[in-house]
């Protein structure tokens, strides 16, 4: 049987139960799950997401997790998966953060709403007892109507409790007067869970069903948190105020003075772990010793027994840019181990509860280029991976800000591997060529996002989000959110870099790219001053942009062609896969406006440089003379648009 | 007064929120009309951090502005 209901598509043996653990962001799900389920995983993607669901055995039934929401309706497609998985659900096993009660109750009642049977398992009963809060867990349970179990889920305390009462799990106390409500629209909608978001006006279920959506939601909301304070009020006694260093770092993160810097810490070391570590010992041993020293000489040897390494298809399996040689060279020797440091940073960043604090502190800065604070989440998601960075841009708030985000992502945005590549070529060069790189960059950045706000027609939304409680990032769900990143990234590449290493084959063997070489050099070595070898970098970074990267390392050049071939490649066109997304999320007719645009910007920005090195004869030269624009860019933005804000769209940032 | 004119400490009643998605996104928060919060943090010409008991939330200033608040004390 398929598990039609919940639009995943997963098989269910017949008589298993659907438990489905549900909670708000960073309570501690995973830890739950994997408790349940044990090292048999499956992920699935949700239809028309890149959100991935985990599932697995518990006994003869069937755990499946959700994403972690403040609420299920259709605010953000995490809600809208969640609320489908939990419609579908034969017991929901809610995860409460103790800490957080007032903001994760309302989803605990929520789901009691729905009428489904509901356990709760109140996670970091520890921490809260050491701020000083007390909860009366058995009255909790009496008055929410559904078992409560408290638990330390990463010492392993309560989950044998929780699988015990996991078949006491039971419909909880509705409100009579919503109870009242639902049994009105019990004619037209027979499942309560339906019922309730119809009358909490969710379009989507509504349209399901055929009924128009209603107009209660403010009421069940407002009725909803009332019953939620008043059980807090009588579960909760606080005796002190807990403000701990987290809590005093915390603040500092979002203050400018303190914030920027501790930022610029963070980087610095992430920059030392993967720019220096990782780019530099750890891919100086798999890339040049293991895969190059000993990897490509054996394939060699061995396919070279049966074909020809000089002839067409030996050039294209074993050549220099062959299939079996380069190709997995770069993915297992090079990139491989850079995106594994990038995710284990930015997994650590998500799990410690920064990455909110950042948005809080980008803020200002996000709206001079017509985004909010929220919109630095893809952005440095975009520093993993473009193409997932271009989906996440759906959890901003308007359209506008989606098209601003997106272009900005294909444009100046480099993404991990292409980052790594980057970082280990800017090791090359003397300081004033690194400082003139990130330079430029962040100027094109900032002044194309200048220029979009100013021309782009709408209205951006305001920045709504939750300040999780800062936490040190926890190794195992760091490790296993790196695996199954890193995993997912080489499932992707692979394909794409095998067809880019083909295309390049058939190139060379038919000779076409000495002539595309000969061809493009007015652009390559008129324009921007490197050698005509640089097309095929070119040509490759539209295969792949880390691809095209990759590729300047292995050519001998001085400091500034490195600058310039760095800053062309990283402005340049987006990866297959990301160009495709791009052409999925924002349109046809919107992609083919922003490709071409991005590609001209490059190879404009690229040759700009060139030219004005060649005028001031120094990098320093030209940092004076993009800091000019920079300046210009940052006055024009202050000029007011003239017009009031309106907000719409209030949501939270992505897990 | 507006949220936005808030000072650090400051303790204030929430009296509205001019916008019905970002109202229903509040309540869920627990900072819907009525609440008394704690301005925990202005960031200088960004948002204001609003807390009530351990919830904290940031809130952007154009929407900081949309949102009236009656001074409690501080």
């Amino acid at each position: 049987m398929h598990c039609h209901d919940t639009g995943l598509k997963i098989d269910i043996p017949d008589g298993a139960k659907k438990i489905v653990l549900a909670g708000n962001p960073n309570v501690g799900k995973s830890v739950f799950f994997n408790a349940l389920t044990g090292l048999y995983v499956d992920v699935s993607n949700y239809p028309g997401t890149t959100l991935e669901i985990s599932h697995g055995k518990y006994g003869d039934d069937i755990v499946i997790d959700t994403p972690g929401v403040y609420g299920i309706s259709s605010f953000n497609d995490e809600e809208k998966i969640a609320r489908d998985i939990i419609l579908g659900a034969d017991i929901v096993v809610n995860i409460v953060d103790a800490v957080h009660m007032e903001r994760d109750l309302f989803l605990t009642q929520q789901v009691i709403d729905t009428g489904v049977p509901v356990i709760v398992a109140l996670n970091m009963i520890d921490e809260a007892e050491r701020q000083g809060r007390k909860v009366d867990v058995d009255l909790l349970s009496d008055l929410l109507g559904v078992p409560v179990i408290p638990a330390v889920a990463i010492e392993k305390k309560g989950i044998e409790e929780l699988k015990a009462n996991m078949g006491n799990a039971r419909p909880g106390h509705i409100e009579p007067e919503l109870h009242k409500k639902l049994h009105f629209l019990h004619d037209r909608v027979a499942e309560q869970g339906e019922a309730l978001l119809i009358l909490e006006g969710d379009p989507i279920v509504a349209e399901r069903h055929g009924v128009d959506p209603g107009n209660d939601r403010e009421e069940i909301y407002l009725m909803r948190r009332a019953r939620v304070n008043d059980i807090i009020g009588h579960v909760v006694s606080q005796s002190k105020e807990g403000v701990g260093f987290g809590a005093l770092l915390g603040q500092l993160m979002v203050q400018p003075l303190t914030g920027i810097p501790i930022l610029a810490v963070f980087l610095y070391a992430m920059y030392k772990f993967i720019g220096v570590f990782i780019a530099g010992d750890v891919v100086g041993f798999t890339e040049e010793t293991i895969m190059i020293g000993k990897y490509e000489p054996f394939i060699r040897g061995l396919v070279g027994q049966y074909i020809l390494e000089d002839s067409a298809l030996g050039t294209i399996l074993i050549g220099e840019f062959g299939i079996l040689t380069m190709t997995v060279t770069y993915i297992l020797g090079l990139l491989l181990p850079l995106v594994v440091g990038f995710y284990i940073a930015l997994s650590a960043f998500e799990d410690s509860g920064y990455l909110p604090r950042i948005a809080t502190l980008s803020d200002r800065a996000m709206s001079a280029i017509g985004l909010n604070g929220r919109a630095i989440i893809p952005i440095i998601l975009g520093f993993g991976c473009v193409t997932l960075a271009t989906i996440v841009t759906r959890l901003l708030g308007s359209e506008r800000e989606r098209r601003i985000a997106v272009f900005l992502l294909g444009l100046a945005i480099p993404c991990s591997a292409q980052l790594a590549v980057i970082a280990g070529l800017l090791s090359k060069v003397a300081g004033a060529y690194i400082a003139l790189y990130a330079l430029v960059i962040f100027t094109v950045l900032a002044v194309v996002g200048t220029l979009l706000n100013k021309f782009l027609p709408g209205e951006s939304t305001d920045l709504l989000i939750d300040l999780p409680p800062l936490r040190l990032p926890r190794i195992d769900n760091v490790l296993k959110k790196t695996f199954t990143k890193s995993y997912h990234f080489l499932l992707e590449a692979t394909p794409l870099f095998a067809l880019g290493a083909l295309l390049i084959g058939i190139l060379q063997v038919t000779h076409l790219l000495e002539k595309l070489q000969g061809v493009l050099q007015p652009l390559t070595v008129g324009w921007l001053g490197l050698p005509k070898e640089a097309a095929t970098v070119f040509i490759m970074g539209f295969v792949r942009r880390d691809f095209g990267a990759a590729g300047l390392s292995s050519m001998p050049l001085n400091d500034i062609q490195i600058i310039v071939g760095l800053i062309t490649i990283t402005l340049f066109v987006p990866c297959i896969a990301s160009t495709l997304i791009i052409f999925k999320e924002r349109g046809r007719r919107e992609a083919f406006i922003m490709w071409p645009a991005i590609l001209a910007t490059a190879f404009l920005i690229g040759g700009i440089i060139n030219k004005a090195y060649n005028l001031t004869g120094s990098a320093n030269g030209v940092i004076g003379a993009v800091l000019v624009v920079l300046i210009a860019a940052i006055i024009i933005g202050k000029i007011p648009k003239g017009k009031s804000r309106v907000i719409s769209g209030g949501k939270t940032y992505v897990k | 007064m507006n949220l936005d004119k808030c000072r650090r400490g400051q303790i204030v009643k929430i009296t509205s929120i001019n916008n019905s998605d970002i109202r229903a996104q509040a309540i869920r928060f627990g900072i819907a009309e009525g609440e008394v919060v704690r301005c925990e943090q202005i960031v200088p010409a960004g948002p204001v951090v609003i807390r009530k008991n351990n919830q904290e939330i940031a809130i952007g200033r154009g929407l900081a502005r949309q949102i009236n608040v009656e001074q409690i004390s501080g």
